[in-house]
């Protein structure tokens, strides 16, 4: 055995991630506290999605991929009506892009608000997560206002929207973003300028321009590291092109800049669903298909952490013959083995988390080194806290 | 027409484009141009990999390959078809880290042979209690009602 290879050590974090709560398994090779590779072994949860969707209509395939993902909920079946809609080529009525546009907004909105809040808990800063997760509560109350539930819009389907935003809702939205907006500029005002927070995230887990373009990324990722991609502005859908709006884009590529890109992104949002709001027009929300004729479609939407994709191959019948579904965090994890390289165990976990990865499942975990429990949750939260602790005793505060 | 599908017929003659729509371009190369192809796409073109499709048809496995350029909001497929008795290709992988992943997919569920791929371990299936020539996506896979879709 080398030198080399005799210093080197496994940590394995998973098959349940402990912070993010996610069934992946992440194994770090380390040299003391250094990571050097990092292998990934996904499948602990596959539901086989894939195969179940050509046993389904068209109406039935929204409420299966809705459920892919709890989190951003309405982009699965966002992109895969847009496929179906592409594959039979019909326009939508305006009112129906609209409210497209507003629900899936609202979504980024909360999205990037529960991940501020977690990597806030996972740098040991309690008071973020708090503060993030109480403002999107109001993000939540919108929701149940407009379609009746809090999560799981059901707002999709082929040829409309299934709920309509009523007149008097307007205000209550508006109030809403209102409140949302300045709650977020003081919670990105204070992250932002806290020298602790730019000391612990700047410089780590950096995915440079190349790295990104190479591993195909896609989504707050990307835009992270310098590439200007959004699907939004890029292959205009809903109502994206009527509003004006910018895309966020950093070079820098580390935690920092990632967070810094979701923070300015909420912002961009609440731009949108106002000029959405304020453009509404009247008119029906849905055209009814009355067939999907043989052929192929392509459906994408930008989700809170990239580009969704679903492909639809059609045969005349009225179940598709083909259903590819790719989220974007299967595009943005595999970056994962170049972004910790260099790093220490205490920056992996973060490193890790930065491209928000759905979240779901319990918290449970368990790591071994010569038949040891090693690092179990709370012990990595503890490394991360103790690395936040020693810059906050630097900075003296 | 735009300067990438130009050029693109330009260097590779034998291409057959079918336009969808502006911005939804499928275009059938054979088997063995693949690389080539994605190669310009990708390091001339800049084109981003959004994902692979392999679809069991009739005539054989047709992988689809979904190039995504960003300038102009225009999804190129390009379409390979692998005949059933020979399910080869080459990998994209050696070159091309985006397409690692997505080859490792499609090899475990469709049993596609792609050539010259660094790691073809499968990705998604469990590697304890799966049997690897059980293949979900083929038309001839038969659901059992034993351990593996149960799950217990």
């Amino acid at each position: 055995m080398s030198e080399e290879i005799k210093n080197q050590r496994i940590v394995p974090i998973g098959p349940y991630h402990p912070l993010q709560e996610e069934p992946e398994f992440f194994k770090l090779i380390v040299e003391g506290e250094k990571v050097v590779d990092l292998e990934i072994h996904l499948g602990y949860n596959h539901r086989g999605h894939e195969f179940i969707s050509p046993e389904l209509t068209y109406e039935q395939i929204p409420f299966l991929v809705e459920r892919i993902c709890g989190i951003c909920s309405n982009s699965h079946p966002l992109a895969c009506v847009l496929a179906i809609e592409d594959c039979v080529g019909i326009k939508l009525p305006a009112r129906a892009n609209y409210i497209r546009s507003i629900i899936h907004e609202l979504e980024r909105i909360h999205s990037h608000l529960l991940w501020v809040g977690l990597a806030g808990h996972f740098i040991g800063y309690n008071t973020v997560w708090m503060w993030a997760w109480r403002y999107r509560e109001h993000i939540l109350e919108v929701f149940e206002m407009i379609t009746g539930n809090r999560n799981h819009y059901a707002a999709n389907k082929p040829g409309g929207v299934r709920w309509d935003v009523k007149p008097e809702q307007v205000p209550m939205i508006e109030a809403a973003l209102d409140l949302v907006e300045k709650k977020t500029m003081m919670l990105t005002k204070a992250v932002l300028d806290d020298p602790v927070i730019r000391a612990r995230l700047e410089g780590v887990g950096i995915l440079t321009r190349e790295q990104a373009i190479a591993w195909s990324v896609v989504g707050p990722t990307a835009r992270a590291s310098g590439v200007d991609i959004d699907v939004r502005r890029d292959d205009p859908h809903c109502a994206y092109d009527q509003v004006p709006w910018n895309v966020i884009v950093l070079p820098e590529g580390d935690v920092f800049a990632k967070a810094k890109v979701r923070l300015l992104e909420i912002f961009e949002s609440i731009k949108i669903i106002r000029g959405c709001l304020k453009d509404l027009s009247d008119g029906p929300i849905e055209i009814s298909i009355d067939e999907v004729p043989p052929g192929e479609g392509i459906g994408r939407t930008e989700a809170p952490r990239g580009e969704v994709f679903h492909y639809i191959r059609s045969d005349g019948t009225n179940r598709p013959l083909r259903h590819k579904i790719r989220a974007p965090s299967y595009m943005n994890i595999a970056s994962n083995v170049v972004a910790v390289r260099g790093g220490s165990i205490a920056d992996a976990a973060l490193t890790l988390a930065a491209v928000d990865p759905c979240y779901c499942c319990t918290e449970r975990m368990a790591a071994f080194e010569d038949g040891k429990l090693k690092f179990s949750g709370k012990e990595l939260l503890r490394l991360s806290w103790e690395r936040t602790e020693r810059l906050r005793e630097r900075f003296k505060r | 027409m735009n300067e990438s599908l130009k050029l693109l017929i330009e260097r590779f003659p034998q291409a057959g484009v079918f336009e969808k729509n502006p911005r939804r371009l499928y275009i059938k190369i054979p088997r063995a141009e693949l690389t080539a192809v994605a190669k310009f796409l990708h390091n001339e073109r800049g084109m981003r990999l959004s994902i692979c499709t392999g679809i069991d048809t009739r005539e054989g496995f047709e992988i689809l390959y979904h190039f995504s350029e960003d300038k102009t909001g225009i999804i190129y497929t390009i379409k390979v078809l692998v005949p059933k008795d020979d399910p080869q290709v080459d990998s994209l992988g050696p070159w091309f880290p985006a397409a690692q992943w997505i080859e490792r997919e499609m090899h475990e569920l469709l049993g596609v042979n792609f050539t010259g791929h660094p790691n073809l371990m499968p990705l998604l299936t469990s590697d304890t209690d799966w049997e690897p020539e059980r293949k979900p996506l083929r038309r001839d896979y038969e659901q059992r009602s034993d351990i593996h879709e149960r799950g217990n």
